[in-house]
């Protein structure tokens, strides 16, 4: 019926149509919280000094038991250490496709304690107003945690739309639309990053022809020039202490004035304003094949310099996110 | 890089010069008209017998100037258009400016007006940029709330403030937890030839170092607060920070300053935003189709 193609030397994918379920069995995903079909869930654990052991999970009912010993990324999923040394790791990350029933294609993706859920309707209709004669419409929604969206997630919907657009072969599905919906479920720090790569699981849960992945990576530089990877919530908080956190408040724009845009992130319990902070924080979106930038965004005063060993370091991160992405896509498409 | 030289006297006519790298243009009454394919290099490319329209073809029209290392109105890869900055011609507002970069027009207006500070952070006021992008300005935008592209690029504007500190926000506490300045920065497009981006901050830049804010004092009997007209002072302006932004053509080529019409053809965008000192604020790449990385060194 349908079959994914791997191309191993080049590492295109290419997804050629989307494989139908065979397995009826249900298992309940606690963290989910709904019946989950066919789940395939990838556990994998970034070293940062955690002495747990890395497992890989296969969550279908039938192989609760099974455990599978991991990772050759477990030697080297440490990047290259900055110049004050460690810290330059990713956070554990974890991919759940294929967990809601409506869209055609959805992909839960976990950074740390980042969690975003991304679903795809596409390719289908498209209103005439939007239509282009000779590729797909592509259109990005971004809904955050609390509150109604603002004039921020207009932006990162531009980021994200514009990456996608990129990769997406468009043109074999003239006037039509693929709409990728995103919602933030948790934000714990690298929150774009973690947007971009749930929309590229979900893209590939859909079906949708894409000519390569992409993943999303976040740098933050501290006051000394120390390189951050993939920063939590607190390492992402600007220098200043004075400065909070970042949130979004679109309704209150003009009502209650706020140079400073306001996210709903909720400040870590007894955080200090002492902690260690961004001086600027990159997000840069990569692509699978030749690790090429496809969009950037930053915040904070950084050097020419800075900008190269940043996006040097990203796309090292990178390659272990893409293999993370194959190994989880290898390993649902060859059990069922 | 671009040199500005501004005034604070009202309705000066400024003009800008170029480094001498780039070719110079200095305005003297010149206006540059929708089309013009001036400067002495009028090009009309030509495949065997038939002419390249611009209409039916646009990409292979510009493809053609490019490989010249030209565009169609005459200017090279590198070369900015004609800006013109006009400081103070708001009488109403606080602070003003006009800026044209060709034929991209923008007007920033500065509204000062008292704000209690947020509670998280007392001694700061606020700066509240907002950029409309009317159906006057190309027929591309409807009127009705803020569509995608005026929201990113008050983003933009935002983000642009908050990274370059481009003024101190403690400068705008008049007391500690109770009041503060708050400015409303409105800049509108008036025409949109492309790089709209690069106007705004350079309106926004122009805007701030022509507000002036009256003396404001807290009575401590009545707790009310004074407002001395007549001693006015401007803002600190602590860095000037440039926005340059390019167009992608098929991934090689970079080209400065793009026009509306070039910016649709183009496969990507790129904004960079530094600062005087040559530390960069914001590097806005909203996306393109496969650039190498050596795009960026350049």
């Amino acid at each position: 019926m349908a079959f994914l193609d791997f191309r191993g030397g080049s590492g295109r994918v290419q997804i050629v149509s989307k494989r139908r379920a065979t397995c009826g069995r249900h298992s309940w995903s606690p963290r989910v919280g709904a019946c989950v079909q066919r789940t395939h869930l990838v556990r994998k654990r970034a070293l940062l000094g955690g002495s747990n052991k890395p497992r890989l999970h296969v969550g279908s009912g039938a192989m609760e038991g099974a455990m599978q010993t991991e990772s050759k990324i477990r030697a080297d999923s440490r990047t290259e250490p900055g110049p004050r040394g460690p810290g330059c790791s990713l956070r554990h990350f974890a991919c759940e496709q294929n967990l809601l029933s409506r869209p055609d294609g959805s992909a839960s993706f976990l950074q740390g304690d980042t969690s975003v859920l991304a679903g795809v309707y596409g390719p289908a209709e498209v209103k005439i107003s939007k239509e282009i004669f000779n590729k797909a419409t592509l259109e990005v929604i971004l809904r955050p945690k609390t509150g109604l969206p603002g004039v921020a997630e207009k932006s990162r919907e531009r980021l994200i739309r514009n990456t996608c657009e990129a990769v997406v072969l468009g043109a074999l599905h003239p006037r039509t639309s693929i709409t990728v919906v995103l919602q933030v479920v948790s934000d714990a720090g690298s929150l774009l990053a973690c947007c971009l790569n749930a929309a590229c699981m979900a893209l590939v849960d859909a079906g949708v022809p894409m000519r390569a992945l992409f993943c999303g990576v976040t740098c933050a530089l501290d006051s000394d020039g120390t390189l951050m990877l993939d920063p939590t919530a607190k390492q992402e908080k600007p220098q200043r202490a004075e400065h909070c956190w970042e949130a979004l408040r679109d309704d209150h724009h003009r009502g209650c004035p706020s140079g400073v845009e306001y996210c709903a992130l909720e400040a870590p319990v007894g955080a200090t304003w002492w902690d260690h902070e961004a001086r600027a924080v990159l997000t840069f979106a990569l692509d699978s094949v030749e690790r090429k930038l496809l969009m950037s965004t930053t915040k904070g005063l950084y050097s020419d310099a800075e900008l190269q060993q940043c996006l040097a370091a990203a796309q090292t991160a990178s390659t272990h996110v893409f293999r993370f992405y194959r190994e989880s896509l290898q390993r649902r498409y060859s059990k069922s | 890089m671009r040199e500005t030289t501004l005034t604070s006297s009202t309705s000066t006519l400024v003009h800008t010069t170029l480094p001498s790298t780039y070719q110079k243009e200095t305005l003297g009454g010149r206006t540059e008209g929708g089309r013009s394919e001036g400067k002495g290099r009028i090009f009309s490319p030509v495949i065997g017998s038939t002419v390249l329209s611009r209409t039916v073809e646009p990409l292979e029209y510009y493809r053609r100037f490019l490989k010249e290392n030209c565009r169609p109105d005459g200017r090279e890869l590198g070369e900015f258009r004609t800006t013109t900055v006009n400081v103070g011609s708001i009488g109403t507002a606080d602070g003003s400016s006009l800026v044209k970069l060709g034929n991209t027009t923008v007007i920033c207006g500065i509204k000062a007006e008292f704000g209690a500070p947020p509670t998280d952070a007392p001694d700061k006021g606020y700066v509240v940029p907002n950029v409309d992008l009317s159906p006057l300005c190309s027929w591309r935008f409807r009127s009705g709330p803020p569509g995608e592209e005026a929201q990113v690029a008050s983003q933009f504007i935002a983000d642009v403030i908050e990274n370059s500190q481009i003024i101190q926000k403690e400068d705008l506490c008049i007391s500690s937890g109770k009041l503060a300045w708050v400015l409303y920065c409105d800049l509108i497009c008036l025409n949109h030839d492309g790089n709209i981006l690069d106007a705004c901050t350079f309106a926004l830049l122009a805007a701030l170092k022509n507000v002036q804010l009256p003396e404001v004092t807290i009575n401590e009997e009545t707790a009310l607060a004074e407002v001395n007209l007549k001693k006015k002072s401007y803002l600190n302006i602590r860095t000037h920070p440039v926005a340059t932004s390019f167009a992608v053509f098929d991934d090689t080529l970079l080209i400065v300053d793009p026009t509306e019409e070039e910016e649709h053809l183009a496969t990507g965008t790129l904004t960079v935003v530094m600062d005087e000192e040559g530390k960069l604020c914001c590097l806005h790449k909203p996306g393109t189709h496969f650039p190498s990385v050596s795009v960026l060194n350049m």
